[in-house]
């Protein structure tokens, strides 16, 4: 398993299409991918789970990805967010 | 943050008559506007930026449940309406199933924390099973009502 903390940063936060951007990439690997803010544990393949971190600007994440592909998925995700999405 | 700050009990739609994706969206600015949360001058405007926003990804995530939404710079207060078709709406949903129940919000552009909290509790509370069916099955707005507060008293458990 490998964990990676990402903090938010384009200005809108992790609205519907960011999230939709991870939860899509996410579904690409065979591991299993979680998001983790706090105590919130969440599935990244899951929109419906995704949206309820409640990630604006400055948010701390941390990607955990267990699987044979998990490293790869990691680093994946975290330029989907380093990047800002696209956003900004 | 509740549905009960930011919903417009006023604007709640039990029965939705609309049977195309466009129609329920428009029905339910109108309805907003109608309840005096947005101008009624901007329904057109609105309803438009909505659907733009549909043809960029749609927001059927799933389960019977949209969330269509805009941000607005022109809007000074985040406002949800919540709609119910029994019939279900074709929304080019992700899983492909029809739609019955609308969250739609309205959010200032310039207050992102807002709308992504108002989000946290529409997709927190859609995830629960029970919830979803009570309120597909609900066709009165009261009974809509009843079922928002009965999520915001959930949650301070």
């Amino acid at each position: 398993m490998i964990r990676r903390e990402v903090t938010i940063l384009n200005r809108q936060g992790m609205h519907a299409r960011p999230a939709m951007q991870i939860v899509e990439a996410s579904n690409r690997f065979a591991s299993d991918i979680r998001i983790l803010k706090g105590a919130l544990k969440v599935n990244a393949k899951s929109i419906m789970e995704v949206m309820t971190l409640e990630a604006t600007q400055g948010t701390v994440l941390t990607l955990e990805a267990d699987g044979q592909d998990e490293a790869d998925a990691v680093e994946a995700l975290a330029r989907i967010v380093l990047e800002k999405f696209h956003e900004d | 943050m509740k549905f009960q700050d930011f919903v417009c009990r006023e604007a709640l739609i039990a029965n939705v008559t609309a049977t195309t994706a466009r129609e329920v969206v428009e029905q339910m600015i109108t309805q907003l506007a109608a309840a005096g949360r947005v101008p009624k001058k901007s329904v057109a405007d609105l309803v438009e930026a909505v659907m733009q926003r549909e043809q960029k990804g749609s927001t059927g995530f799933g389960n019977g449940v949209a969330i269509p939404h805009v941000k607005q710079s022109e809007v000074k207060d985040l406002v949800g309406c919540v709609g119910r078709s029994a019939e279900g709406i074709d929304f080019n949903a992700l899983d492909s199933q029809p739609v019955h129940l609308f969250f739609l919000l309205v959010s200032p552009k310039d207050k992102p924390a807002e709308h992504l909290k108002a989000m946290e509790k529409i997709f927190r509370s859609a995830q629960k099973e029970h919830w979803r069916r009570f309120l597909k099955q609900t066709d009165t707005e009261d009974g809509i009502w009843e079922l928002l507060i009965e999520a915001d008293e959930e949650a301070l458990v």
